[in-house]
């Protein structure tokens, strides 16, 4: 499995030198996914539930807590 | 000004929703229909031993790559999304999307991954067969890796094959097959995938009619062009038949869209189609004026359409949310006073639990039962909230079906004029082609507005309302992430664009060889 693995990775690595857009490719790949994981998830995409909930029952009972609202309702729109 | 607007934060996350899925939806039906069309030009380069096939197949298969390279990991953003934005909806479908999703991710890793590389950097160190079974199953892979993120767009559609538990405040899988089989899962995959073809074929031909009209490539692109736009034609059988079967579906499952898209307000037997219509905006549901400013109908084809018999009747908007006692519709105000009882119910059930009442808990769950299939409606705040915006499911289902009629004719011209030879010379078609490029897109995030807005209020039928599925967050904390995405994702389809011009402009190495005829 890993030997399958490092034979992907150097078909990638080897291929993409071999390209003209390889290293633009790259740059664009890697830029992008260090500001999607490296800032939006860290920095602005925190898991809700994970982060103020420390057990599924905690999870479980807000989202109740969520469901088990009724709205106020608003005034029947239609014309007499 | 915002407030004005009335965007809350349940808006600006269903913006930032929409922009981001809309985003992702650039990328992805080029790669499912594009690794289609390289393993039929591969095949022939295989099965004919001419390297000008070969050269065709790496050309596009470039353009592949840098799309797939800009498109890479933009459709993960949702899934963060789901966790920050919509979190009591993560909650309460992890346990349907779990399955399917880890499916994805399977197919995604072990076919896309390691057949891809493969695919793009392989030629010179596989055999031809080899590399041409990888060329396929990247085009497999793709799309099968597609199927199980359609899968769940379409149980959010049509919700089966599962059950509520109010314990856990999630739904369960009851049957697996029935939520990978359902009639709308088979046809939102089919009319996805299909129309992603199309699409791609447009791509091919419109970039082989440049090639032509600025009379460089011309081989490669006489070739493509009778690919691609074989591929096209039947492709546009496929999506004709599969929106055919999806408007069916809607009709049975969620006819508010289908009477939305169409504009129907009172319902009718023999209900026309509407080919053509400008929505009158001041119209509501409820009141006396006319929907349309103007409209041409076909007599007849929408029953045929909804029913598959002409002279059936065809709900409206207004019998959908006050009710048809002649046709059993029931209006939504009752279906509201049930969804809060349910709601009250299930309150009581909670609190039963949370005093270790059994005997109360458990009549309070019995009596849930019965109320359940109200619960979503319970969170409407008015009838008429449930009716989605009617123009723009409207305007967005009518360019896709004109549009999805006009590619298959350009297909047949494109065929026609290459089988008489004298397509380098029809200029008009040449700039059609090259033109309907961007229209594939518009129609390809058209049919997405359709499916998406045409759902609203509910992010899962009939069961969860938007308002409820979001997390407790700010609307500021919302709106910077919006205009983060709005700012990243303009620079990244720049970036794209730019690129793929560059490589299109600087066209496939035919060095060594005799290029044109």
């Amino acid at each position: 499995m890993k030997k399958l693995i490092v034979r992907i990775v150097s078909f990638y690595v080897a291929g993409f030198r071999r390209m003209r857009l390889g290293r633009t490719l790259w740059a664009i790949i890697l830029i992008k996914l260090l500001i999607i994981f490296g800032v939006l998830k860290l920095f602005f995409f925190p898991d809700y539930l994970h982060d103020n909930f420390t057990t599924d029952m905690e999870r479980a009972d807000h989202v109740s807590a969520n469901l088990t609202q009724i709205p106020t309702q608003k005034q029947d729109r239609r014309l007499p | 000004m915002i407030d004005e607007l009335n965007l809350t934060m349940v808006n600006w996350a269903r913006a930032q929703f929409a922009l981001t899925a809309m985003y992702h939806w650039l990328f992805v039906p080029l790669t499912l229909g594009l690794s289609f069309l390289l393993a039929f030009f591969e095949t022939l380069y295989v099965k004919t031993g001419k390297e000008e096939w070969k050269r065709i197949t790496k050309f596009w298969m470039m353009l592949f790559a840098i799309n797939f390279a800009i498109g890479v990991a933009t459709g993960i953003i949702l899934e963060f999304q789901f966790g920050t934005n919509w979190s009591n909806y993560s909650w309460m479908v992890g346990d349907i999307f779990g399955a399917p999703l880890a499916a994805e991710g399977i197919f995604a890793f072990f076919l896309e991954a390691s057949f891809f590389a493969v695919m793009l950097f392989g030629w010179e160190r596989v055999s031809k067969k080899t590399h041409l079974f990888a060329t396929w199953m990247v085009a497999i892979g793709s799309n099968l890796s597609a199927l199980w993120i359609l899968v769940a767009n379409a149980w959010m559609q049509h919700p089966v094959g599962m059950a509520f538990n109010p314990d856990k405040a999630r739904f369960e899988m009851q049957n697996f097959w029935e939520v990978l089989l359902s009639p709308v899962a088979i046809s939102k995959f089919t009319h996805a995938t299909t129309s992603s073809f199309q699409l791609a074929s447009l791509f091919v031909v419109g970039i082989s009619a440049w090639f032509l009209l600025k009379k460089r490539h011309q081989d490669m692109a006489r070739k493509s062009i009778i690919v691609a736009s074989v591929f096209g034609l039947l492709s546009s059988a496929f999506v004709g038949f599969s929106g055919d079967e999806a408007a069916f579906e809607n009709a049975r499952n969620q006819p508010m869209k289908l009477a939305a898209f169409e504009g129907l307000y009172d319902g009718e037997a023999s209900a026309g189609l509407v080919a053509a219509g400008i929505i009158n905006a001041k119209k509501k549901p409820g009141d006396n004026q006319n929907p349309f400013l103007f409209e041409v109908k076909m007599p007849g084809l929408l029953s045929l359409l909804a029913n598959r018999e002409p002279g059936s009747f065809v709900p409206g908007i207004n019998d959908l949310v006050y009710g048809n006692k002649e046709h059993n519709i029931m209006a939504v105000d009752k279906k509201i006073a049930r969804g809060k009882i349910a709601i009250e119910l299930l309150s009581q059930y909670k609190t039963a639990q949370k005093e270790k009442n059994e005997p109360r808990a458990k009549i309070a769950l019995a009596n849930f039962k019965k109320y359940e299939k109200y619960l979503g409606f319970g969170y409407l705040t008015s009838p008429e909230e449930a009716v989605p915006p009617v123009a723009l499911t409207f305007y967005s289902f009518h360019i896709m079906v004109i549009l999805g009629t006009l590619f298959p004719l350009i297909f047949l011209m494109f065929l026609f004029y290459a089988y008489r030879g004298t397509i380098d010379r029809k200029t008009w078609l040449l700039r059609l082609g090259l033109f309907s490029v961007p229209l594939a897109y518009v129609a390809s995030q058209a049919g997405w507005v359709v499916a998406e807005v045409g759902r609203q209020p509910w992010t899962i039928q009939n069961l969860l309302p938007v308002s409820v599925a979001r997390s407790n967050l700010t609307t500021g904390t919302v709106q910077t992430t919006f205009f983060l995405f709005l700012v990243l994702f303009t620079i990244l389809l720049f970036a794209e664009i730019r690129i793929m011009l560059k490589q299109i402009q600087i066209g496939p190495d035919f060095s060594g060889m005799p290029e044109d005829d």
